[in-house]
């Protein structure tokens, strides 16, 4: 059984997406297309108040002035917006107590994503808010954190349940005019999360959120806002995967964290969205922002690792900008075959004594091409910021393209700013040894992969991390024979 | 234990190995030695499965088995162990994980259940005792920051821990200074049984001080062109590879 680099990475490029399959559940789905009706329609379908088809208006008339950004090392088909289908909900809409009324189907869909509900309600103690298409269709543990005091809902929810909160709080991190897919995001999102932890408390769960896109040709724009109060803390979850589809299918999400005094959030993400075939045909594209803010000694930290999606363009990012706040940031992000990612991160330092980290974990497989871009913004006035930034890339064949752009913009002289960057190829001395010890290929390569990757699954909770693991065991599989 | 007969073997179209014999039986300890560039690792790595060899001619007898036609992770759990002239660093995985999941892999493949984590450390311990590896090793990133000679010593620790039938041991003595070299050669005496054997490349008479080898070869150009006992390998120091040279060339 002969096995050079280039065979393994041949085997590499045959990997078939797992978790292709198509939940049918009939849809209440809008026509085809944008315009101000269809926002109207969205807006009336969720019964929003005045205020926010308003928000969502003047963002649509953002977006139309706009055009779709081409710096990032991508190429793809733009997406046809009038060919775009912006809404769809499962018909069933009413609203589950307990995971006992759940669909059967949607069960089973949870089911073949590996994480049955029963399962992780018993072994984690995670409330999951499971977003299938648009709508929310399941909520838990909600009255353990109704007693703290924190909301975790859906954001629709919350927008009838908390305006105010969601009002205050909505588009402060991530302006409507931020850029293209954000604009477009605050016009047509459907839904997402919502989560507020009250001041000084401590989430004693991870909150975690599993989307999924189920529609073909339906676009998703979810919405997430995570607010934690002075001196709370929060470790949030958010895991996706899709079905396989033909077409390319647009998701353009918005993240915002706000982090006020003292507090904390671990926003932690397993993105594992239909890649596409290994031809490079369909598979989702994922232009998401993503973006925290830090009060004084208030800490943000971003995790991800990402396997999927054909286009990935994605930039969770920090601004520092009360006193010794912490911004981190850490990554790994894996492409295969025809996969582009261009994924890095934003650090914003605008307090005094601010302090952020960054590591990047880049792996290529196949054709594909991994950029990691990153920026690092020293204000006149953050004096004594700090910076750390660790790019490392691993090259799986000689086909697949690595490549960092790091930019610093530094315009206070008492900062201190490090940047280390390396890129390796897979040693197969490091896989003979790894067989001469009698371990095989695949678990050699995963032994491997999980080691290089080894500070950013750290960072992940437990579980999660198992997941993760996992997750990278079958984007770098091979089908050895 | 192993029987290797006429085998030829090049890289790149190169023939480096031209009809090399050697045969070791259960219980024995055999010296390569031999110049720089005569072939002694890539008959090492040729036997542990390294695929960029190819095998031109000949046979590998393996207790039974031909060895030729095992995939490498198969001849590793078939009990066949190779101490690695540069042995490998593989960062963020520590030398237990690596260990454990090695372990298992052989002990699945027999058929076995897998190490309970408590026969587990307690072999660590044990093994890691015998070779006196300092125990902070043990929990490193495989060969990660290692010294030169602390890379050795962790060859040999895999080896106590993994109790394989044959062991080839490539200069796994050049490096060490003197008191690692003795710890390394009490660790292959302790190992040493009657049911297994081990193959020891290496350059240096002093080794053989402490693994009194039941033979000594010289392999030249692709071949083992002399064989004789412990003796042979107090001339070499003494005279070189000159002579042996000028016998192979006459003949
Ligand atoms: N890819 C290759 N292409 C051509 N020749 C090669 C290749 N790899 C190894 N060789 C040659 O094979 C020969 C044998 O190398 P080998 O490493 O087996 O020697 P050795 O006996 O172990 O030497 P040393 O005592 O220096 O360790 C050397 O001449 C080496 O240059
Ligand atoms: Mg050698």
């Amino acid at each position: 059984m002969a096995y050079t680099e280039n065979e393994l990475a041949k085997d590499l490029e045959n990997q078939e997406y797992k978790f292709g399959f198509v939940t049918d559940i009939e849809s209440d789905k809008a026509p085809n297309g944008l315009s101000e009706d269809i926002i109207r329609f969205i807006s009336a379908k969720k019964k929003e108040p005045e205020w926010l088809l308003d928000h969502r208006l003047q963002a649509f008339a953002t977006w139309k002035t706009m055009t779709e950004p081409s710096w990032a090392h991508v190429h793809y088909t733009k997406p046809n917006m009038q060919e775009i289908c912006f809404y769809s909900a499962p018909k069933q809409t009413k609203k589950y107590e307990s995971w006992d009324d759940v669909d059967p189907e949607m069960k089973e869909t949870m089911k073949k994503l590996g994480i049955s509900m029963e399962e992780q309600k018993r072994l984690t103690g995670v409330a999951v808010d499971f977003v299938m298409d648009s709508v929310s269709v399941a909520t838990s543990f909600k009255s353990k954190l109704n007693e703290l005091g924190i909301i975790f809902c859906s954001f629709s929810e919350a927008v009838q349940e908390h305006p105010e909160l969601v009002r205050k709080h909505m588009g402060t991190v991530v302006p409507t005019s931020d850029n293209f897919y954000a604009a477009l995001n605050s016009a047509v999102f459907t839904d997402g999360s919502f989560c507020y932890i009250p001041k000084g408390v401590r989430c004693p769960m991870e909150l975690s959120t599993y989307f999924r896109i189920n529609e073909g040709g339906t676009g998703q724009f979810e919405r997430t806002l995570v607010v934690a109060d002075e001196g709370s803390f929060v470790s949030y979850l958010e895991g996706c995967t899709a079905p396989q589809r033909d077409e390319n299918q647009l998701h353009a999400a918005v993240v915002e964290l706000i982090a006020l005094e003292n507090a904390e959030i671990k926003y932690s993400t397993v993105q594992n969205w239909y890649p596409g075939n290994k031809e490079g045909i369909g598979g989702i594209f994922n232009f998401v922002t993503k973006r925290g803010i830090c009060e004084r000694n208030a800490k943000i930290s971003w995790t991800q690792v990402e396997t999927g999606s054909a286009v990935t363009w994605k930039y969770p990012s920090c601004i520092l900008k009360g006193d010794n706040s912490v911004g981190e940031f850490y990554s790994v992000a894996v492409t295969n075959n025809y996969q582009q990612a261009d994924t890095g991160t934003k650090m914003i330092h605008l307090g005094k004594n601010t302090k952020s980290t960054i590591i990047s974990k880049g792996i290529s497989a196949g054709k594909s091409q991994n950029s990691y871009r990153g920026l690092v913004q020293i204000h006149k006035n953050a004096t004594n910021a700090r910076n750390f930034s660790q790019c490392d890339s691993l090259l799986m064949s000689d086909e697949c393209g690595a490549h960092t752009f790091p930019y610093i913009e530094c315009k206070n002289s008492s900062a201190k700013i490090e940047h280390e960057a390396t890129t390796s190829k897979i040693g197969e001395d490091q896989i003979f040894y790894c067989q001469q010890r009698g371990i095989n290929i695949e678990k050699a390569i995963s032994l491997i992969v999980n080691g290089y990757c080894k500070e950013v699954l750290n960072q992940l909770p437990m579980e999660f991390a198992v997941e993760a693991q996992k997750l990278l065991e079958i984007s770098l599989e091979g089908s050895v024979g | 234990m192993i029987k290797i007969s006429n085998l030829h073997a090049s890289i790149d179209g190169k023939e480096i190995l031209k009809g090399l014999n050697l045969e070791v039986k259960a219980g024995e300890i055999h010296a390569i030695m031999g110049p720089n560039g005569a072939g002694k690792s890539t008959l090492a790595s040729v036997l542990a499965g390294r695929e960029e060899y190819e095998i031109t001619e000949g046979t590998v007898d393996f207790d039974g088995q031909d060895l030729l036609e095992l995939s490498t992770e198969d001849r590793a759990r078939e009990g066949l162990f190779l101490a690695f002239q540069y042995p490998i660093e593989i960062p963020g995985v520590s030398n237990i994980n690596f260990l454990r999941t090695s372990l298992n892999e052989i002990r699945d493949y027999k058929g076995e259940e897998q190490i309970s984590a408590k026969d587990f450390l307690a072999r660590v311990k044990e093994k890691s005792a015998l070779v006196e590896l300092d125990s902070k090793l043990a929990s490193r990133s495989v060969n990660e920051g290692f010294s030169g000679g602390e890379k050795k010593r962790n060859e040999i620790f895999q080896m106590a821990m993994l109790e394989p039938k044959l062991a080839i041991l490539d200069e796994t003595d050049s490096g060490l200074d003197i008191d690692a070299l003795r710890i390394v050669a009490n660790g292959v005496n302790k190992l040493k049984s009657d049911k297994n054997a081990t193959i020891v490349i290496t350059h240096y008479q002093r080794l053989l001080d402490h693994i009194i080898p039941d033979f000594v070869h010289v392999l030249y150009d692709g071949r083992i062109v002399k064989s004789g006992t412990k003796e042979l390998a107090l001339e070499l120091e003494e005279k070189g590879y000159d002579w042996i040279k000028a016998e192979v060339e006459t003949h």
